[in-house]
């Protein structure tokens, strides 16, 4: 199913229970597949027009009020248009806000360049004490949403509209504080997020089968992020690589150089944006521009083996 | 003498007695809405100092933050904390920085000092009034400069959208920004014109000095249909000369103990 109609389905189960729930968005309300939200619940659903700025701040107003609001828009608009606003009215205020990015980096496609945000993490990032998650398929998205209302303060969850691969199943059980891990390995750390964790399996199963074990995590949440599995990870395979939809300057990698710099220093690889604008296309066809595919890992995978340790 | 006018005057002699304990602050457009922050809080608005968070209260944004002071004085007059915390504005630790901040203010309803940013989040607040059919009364002071924001008219326009007549707005036209008079920066004008074609009420006061015509202004826009604007023409620095004569420069200013007490003098004298 695709992510925004399990999300408008599973908002619509909470919102019957919990009636502190608030939906704002701007004018993208069809392309978020909130709709019928906006039909069931018309006094808790508001559309302020294209102006993400007075969003943000009225979802700060409503939170200052005991709601829980959501916002909504493309992922651009959603963080590096209204930066300020979610620095200064949600986080610096401890506003208890809910930020959708819909359609992170590659994910805009025909949206081309202006849509495709290569910085939303990194924009983010460094705003104090906000939480940064992307769920990498339906399952993670449905077990999170309950955590994502309960955690107090800005969550930002980067969402990819459309269907995905099924990484998870019906058991899937989430919390912000634990990556997944999985699969086993020893050679090699592959940390990813987001769209890339299809790939990074892919990956993996490639590397078996040269005799290369990849341990693969799944860092849903960039921040807080799982220090812990990082550490432990890289401590045993003594390498890492890291993938993600995203600018390679602040966000996966930079955020897991941080923890390994510090803790683990280790031998690292990057896949991802290059510091690069986005453009239009397929998701596809950007995937293999910007070198975001199972092959570029196993490449740099094998590039940190072959390097003298 | 009338009791308003003199909480007026202490009001004017504790912001000039924080800033000047400090030695240096947003004297003017503190000065300039003292008149509007006693008749709203002595005469209009619903508040409880012993629960400053109770619920169903009437609200205040004070979306130029920078006037800090101001609201702490008229807080703290009406028993929202006692008067020894005036001593601490900007101090380490105080409970009273330059800038609005909700989790550090008994009374301040909502963090501000990013200009613009604070009327949004007041019409949030009102349409969570609204929702909670409480019957508050959310009041928003906007500076004259701040209305250059592009944010102040995505809110207009979606308070109007929605008819928030719950919602008052204060524009404090002192006629000064740190660079300069507004029309020599990014002229403003025609002002109320720009509301009404925003879809709002609009009443203008001459003397926003006046607590009268304040009062009058403030019980029009109770009663409108729409979301109001009140357009307070009012002096940036106003009640302490030496701040008046500074002009545009009054903004932020150097406060000497020496200054502060040449204040107290002035004020004391209108007693």
């Amino acid at each position: 199913m695709e992510m925004r109609k399990v999300l408008a389905l599973e908002l619509q189960k909470i919102m019957q229970i919990n009636k502190y729930i608030i939906i704002i968005n701007a004018d993208l309300a069809r392309a978020a597949g909130l709709s019928d939200l906006y039909e069931i619940f018309p006094e808790r659903c508001f559309n302020v027009g294209v102006a993400e700025q007075n969003m943000a701040g009225v979802a700060a107003g409503f939170s200052s009020y005991g709601f829980i609001p959501f916002i909504f828009t493309f992922t651009p608009f959603a963080t590096r248009r209204i930066c300020d606003q979610i620095a200064i009215s949600i986080c610096y205020a401890k506003q208890n806000v809910k930020i959708f990015g819909l359609d992170p980096g590659i994910a805009a496609e025909n949206n081309g360049g202006t849509h495709m945000s290569v910085e939303d993490v990194g924009v983010l990032r460094s705003i104090p004490k906000i939480t940064i998650f992307e769920p990498c398929d339906e399952f993670q998205l449905k077990s999170a949403l309950p955590e994502v209302i309960s955690r107090d303060g800005a969550v930002y969850v980067r969402l990819f509209r459309k269907e995905c691969v099924s990484i998870f199943d019906e058991n899937y059980k989430f919390s912000f504080l634990k990556a997944d891990k999985l699969r086993e390995g020893a050679d090699v750390s592959v940390f990813c997020t987001g769209l890339m964790v299809e790939e990074s399996i892919l990956a993996a199963e490639e590397l078996a089968k040269s005799g290369i074990s990849a341990e693969v995590i799944n860092i849903h949440t960039v921040k807080p992020i799982d220090k812990e599995s990082i550490i432990a990870s890289v401590r045993k395979t003594g390498r890492a690589v890291t993938a993600e939809n995203h600018n390679i300057i602040g966000g996966l990698y930079s955020a897991v150089s941080e923890v390994l710099s510090l803790n683990c220093p280790a031998p690292m690889r990057s896949v991802g944006i290059n510091d690069e604008f986005g453009q239009v296309g397929r998701i596809q066809f950007l995937k293999s521009y910007y070198g975001m595919t199972k092959n570029v890992i196993v490449n740099k995978v094998m590039e940190l083996l072959n390097e003298k340790k | 003498m009338d009791e308003l006018e003199r909480i007026c005057i202490q009001v004017r002699k504790d912001i000039m007695l924080q800033i000047g304990t400090f030695g240096v602050g947003h004297v003017g457009g503190s000065l300039s809405i003292v008149e509007l922050l006693v008749v709203l809080y002595r005469l209009h608005m619903r508040f409880d100092p012993q629960k400053p968070e109770m619920s169903g209260r009437d609200r205040l944004i004070v979306s130029k933050g920078h006037s800090g002071p101001a609201v702490y004085a008229i807080l703290c007059n009406e028993g929202f904390f006692s008067r020894d915390w005036l001593l601490t504005l900007n101090q380490p630790d105080t409970n009273l920085p330059s800038h609005c901040d909700m989790n550090k203010t008994p009374g301040i309803d909502m963090t501000t000092g990013s200009l613009g940013q604070g009327f949004s989040c007041a019409v949030g607040v009102a349409l969570a009034s609204r929702l909670c059919s409480d019957g508050a009364y959310i009041y928003v002071i906007l500076g004259d400069g701040e209305l250059q924001e592009g944010q102040i008219w995505e809110s207009a326009m979606f308070a109007a959208h929605e008819f928030l007549n719950n919602l008052i707005v204060f524009i404090d036209y002192n006629d000064a920004q740190i660079d300069g008079r507004i029309g020599q920066v990014c002229g403003i004008e025609p002002l109320a014109e720009k509301w009404r074609a925003f879809g709002w009420e609009v009443v203008e006061i001459g003397d926003g000095n006046s607590c009268r015509e304040v009062n009058d202004g403030i019980t029009f826009a109770k009663n409108t249909k729409r979301p109001c604007a009140v357009i307070l023409h009012t002096i940036k620095g106003k009640g302490v000369s030496f701040v008046e004569n500074s002009g545009v420069l009054s903004h932020s200013m150097v406060i000497s103990k020496e200054n502060m007490n040449l204040a107290f003098m002035e004020l004391d004298s209108r007693i």
